[in-house]
């Protein structure tokens, strides 16, 4: 990553996947290492079982805006696969990064036997025809394994940080982690979030 | 240390847009604060709520808008700074008493601060308040990123006092939950006595001489903001085109021009105070354009008044040959001009075809895939949402009573119920409230052989909001309807904020709770009460209240399940399916589970039945009645 480009990273799911408080932590990290940061995030009503998605966007010298423009994204953070497809397809380029939790979130008109949910393979070989690389990892089963669900936000952000996509050390990670989370919750979140890095590593 | 009440001037902090306007009213020592939530505006209020026991501010979610700004205005009266929250929707509602305060004033800074929704994000619409500050003859500033947001609404407060006039700050939501950097000032810790001064009176009889007055107001606001340093200009001294921006477009134009290699060419008018517009500003810089490029979100605001001044100053070197914008359809997204959101592949595509430099991005091979189709996501209730088992009471009592009757909806989460998870069955959707006096209407249409029952749902806090008038107005008109208020005993939507019924007030403490019932009571009227989970017996008391057809008032009382979570009320126990039970296709029953939309009770095609996904599933154990063959069961963990 050259020192000076802005960083473009979406991190997309769905409404409760915790999508704000892994851009949180991404930003604090980015912030405490001196960039200017922006994240534009999704609240409200369209978080109610909807496509969420937060833009991050890292710079130096000036502040960018709080969206990224199409085809500008230089990572995509994936919690759910067909939100990591919808977004790779607005905002992907063929230097793009993937990383993606490959767990189902089915949206209601597919359970209501109207729409079609594509197949896992057939998602990830379009992602892999647009994108530059894409590395997979089970993070809810990962999160469930260091006891509950919820924090595969954490193993995603682990992943991330494992990655060398960005140019932050690990240590700003567990930094900004201690400050955001109270101790009884940091256990856990250190825990996913260690997972995660581990998990990349054997991708 | 909580940042918003750090005391640590030109620290750098990572907060959000909303924080950041909280933030500035903190600066500025504001000592009152009322609110109504409403997404993308909520969270100003919040973080107020959060510090406002250690700095003394009086915070409070107030029954509705117009209550917040005229609370508000009796701080300002009585000499304080005082800051009334709301989204655009919210501007409507207090809109009556801002057009007569205007006339006359208070002393004590008085700022209305207003988060627009442009493309409707979270609204049901996506109305540009600012027309309001041109309506009302009110100051109007447009904060561009989350530091500007905070400095804004420092200064706001300040710049009100002079004027004795309130003034309205404008975010969107791209600018109020986009999480940016912030450099912190320092919080003023002035505290006036609070008094009505003796002889001030506010009373805007006759109106003339003071709607006079409230124009002389506005030209000294105009001198202002001349010089304000919200205001600048960037790029070549005399660029032949001039882009004119404010809010989010000014990075959008910012990044636009990079991208297309244009930064030397193109010249850039940054607006904050954008009504009045600084007139002697912006003539300068249209003296040396050819061209001029309006960016801004929603309405053509500022292309208006800016085309008015071009129209004025025509005679004294302002020569434009051409204006685009809006009204030129070169800002515009998939709808028409001055509808829907901004964003910068808008910017960009317009100043690529007005100076004809190409761009190639997004490539055309990523527009669409050719062998495989994304399903779109409609919003949904959440898993064990009450609202969920509310609707699907309703879907089957309506049918079973068989005289076409249908549902009149109103705003909250229950607002989904227009979709696919509240089985498409509300009929209408408006304002906060609406739904009592639409009913009440239908409820006296039956000497005009109208037969349908009317069944309305309204949520708790929309009740306390508006509803009151339209259901005295019901009951005094012998209007005849069946009022389901879903109790979910939050202002769910926008964040669980307290309402009059939850007996919270803002900052947490226990309060007086207005109750429902006994309002219902009041008005002649003898509430029913059920659990939205118990399905049959919701179901019973629904038709019964139907058949009997007079003024009715049903509450389905069940907390909402994220609240639950959030309490940490979460349930130890396991829903899963019986494999003996449920035999799939073969049952008959046409995967009637599914019919229910719950995201947690899904098709699982491997094993040819249903399944939990127990990720998802809250174990709310409303489905467990769904199931005609009883395969849905629960077990202890």
């Amino acid at each position: 990553m050259r020192r000076n480009k802005t960083i473009n990273l979406i991190i997309t799911g769905v409404g409760g996947q915790g999508n704000i408080l892994a851009s949180q932590v991404i930003a604090n990290v980015a912030s405490d290492e001196g960039y200017y940061v922006i994240v534009g995030e999704t609240y409200g009503l369209s978080q109610r079982g909807g496509s969420v998605m937060s833009h991050v966007r890292l710079s130096r010298g000036i502040e960018c805006g709080p969206l990224i423009p199409s085809g500008m994204a230089d990572i995509i953070i994936g919690f759910e696969p067909l939100e990591t497809l919808r977004v790779a397809v607005q905002y992907s380029n063929k230097d793009t990064s993937v990383i993606l939790n490959p767990r189902p979130n089915y949206p209601i008109g597919v359970l209501a036997g109207d729409l079609q949910y594509p197949a896992l393979d057939e998602i990830l070989d379009n992602l892999r025809k647009m994108v530059s690389s894409v590395r997979v990892v089970e993070a809810t089963e990962l999160a469930s394994k260091v006891g509950s669900s919820l924090v595969q936000n954490m193993v995603m952000v682990g992943c991330l940080a494992g990655s060398s996509l960005l140019p932050f050390k690990l240590k700003s990670f567990e930094k900004v982690l201690k400050a955001i989370f109270s101790e009884d919750k940091l256990r856990l979140n250190k825990k996913a979030f260690d997972l995660g890095i581990k998990a990349l590593k054997n991708t | 240390m909580d940042y918003l009440k750090a005391n640590t001037p030109g620290k750098r902090v990572v907060m959000i847009g909303n924080e950041a306007i909280a933030r500035g009213a903190i600066e500025a020592g504001v000592a009152f604060s009322a609110a109504y939530p409403g997404s993308p505006a909520s969270e100003i209020q919040e973080s107020l709520c959060r510090v406002a026991d250690d700095l003394g501010i009086y915070v409070e979610w107030s029954a509705n808008e117009i209550v917040a700004l005229e609370s508000c205005a009796a701080a300002s009266m009585a000499g304080l700074r005082a800051v009334a929250i709301m989204k655009q929707n919210g501007v409507n509602v207090a809109s009556d008493f801002i057009l007569t305060h205007n006339l006359v004033g208070s002393p004590g800074g008085l700022v209305l601060l207003v988060c627009d929704d442009p493309a409707g994000l979270s609204s049901t619409n996506e109305i540009d308040s600012r027309n309001y500050a041109r309506f009302a003859d009110l100051p109007l500033l447009e904060p561009a990123n989350a530091q500007e947001a905070k400095d804004m609404s420092r200064w706001a407060f300040e710049l009100s006092e002079e004027l004795a006039l309130m003034v309205i700050l404008r975010s969107v939501t791209r600018i109020s939950h986009a999480r940016g950097t912030v450099t912190l000032g320092k919080i003023s810790r002035r505290r006036p006595k609070a008094m009505v001064r003796p002889g001030d009176r506010y009373i805007s009889l006759p109106p003339t001489p003071e709607h006079d007055k409230l124009h002389g107001k506005m030209e000294r606001a105009q001198k202002i903001f001349e010089g304000s340093p919200f205001n600048w200009y960037l790029g070549p001294r005399e660029a032949r085109l001039l882009i004119i921006t404010c809010g989010t477009g000014w990075h959008y134009s910012r990044e636009a021009l990079k991208i297309l290699n244009l930064e030397k060419k193109v010249g850039i008018l940054k607006l904050g105070t954008t009504w009045p517009l600084p007139e002697r500003l912006v003539t300068r810089h249209l003296r040396h354009a050819k061209e001029v490029l309006i960016v801004e979100e929603v309405d053509p605001f500022l292309e208006m008044n800016v085309k008015t001044i071009a129209a004025e100053q025509a005679g004294s070197g302002v020569r434009i040959k051409k204006f685009y914008g809006k009204r030129s359809g070169h800002i515009r997204g998939e709808f028409r001009p001055g509808v829907g959101e901004n964003n910068p592949d808008i910017v960009i595509r317009a100043l690529s075809k007005i100076t004809k430099i190409k761009y190639p991005r997004p490539p055309k091979r990523l527009r669409s895939l050719p062998d495989i189709e994304i399903p779109r996501r409609e919003v949904a209730f959440c898993p064990g949402c009450p609202h969920r088992a509310s609707f699907w009471v309703v879907k089957n009592a309506l049918p079973l009573d068989d005289r076409g009757g249908f549902l009149v909806g109103d705003i909250g989460c229950y607002s989904l119920g227009t979709g696919r998870t509240g089985y498409y069955l509300s009929r209408t959707l408006h304002c906060m409230g609406s739904s009592l006096g639409i009913a009440s209407g239908f409820g006296k249409l039956d000497r005009f052989d109208f037969e349908q029952p009317v069944v309305v749902v309204v949520g708790d806090s929309t009740f306390y909001h508006a509803c009151a008038a339209g259901l005295f107005n019901a009951v005094y008109n012998r209007s005849r309807f069946t009022c389901i208020v879903l109790d979910n005993s939050a202002t769910a939507m926008t964040g669980f904020q307290p309402h009059p019924g939850t007996g919270q007030d803002a900052r947490g403490s226990p309060a007086p709770v207005v109750s429902v019932e006994a309002i219902c009571r009041a008005l002649g009227i003898e509430p029913r009460t059920c659990d939205p989970f118990e399905i049959e017996q919701s179901l019973d008391t629904l038709r019964e209240l139907m058949e009997e057809g007079g003024l009715n008032v049903l509450i389905f009382k069940r907390t909402c399940a994220l609240l639950e979570i959030r309490r940490g009320e979460g349930k130890e126990e396991r829903v899963y399916i019986d494999p003996r039970k449920c035999i799939g296709d073969a049952c008959g029953c046409a995967r009637h589970c599914q019919k229910f939309g719950c995201p947690a009770l899904i098709w699982d095609e491997g094993a040819e039945a249903a399944a939990i996904d127990e990720v998802v599933c809250t174990k709310c154990q409303a489905c467990l009645q769904i199931c005609p063959k009883g395969a849905i069961r629960v077990e202890k963990k």
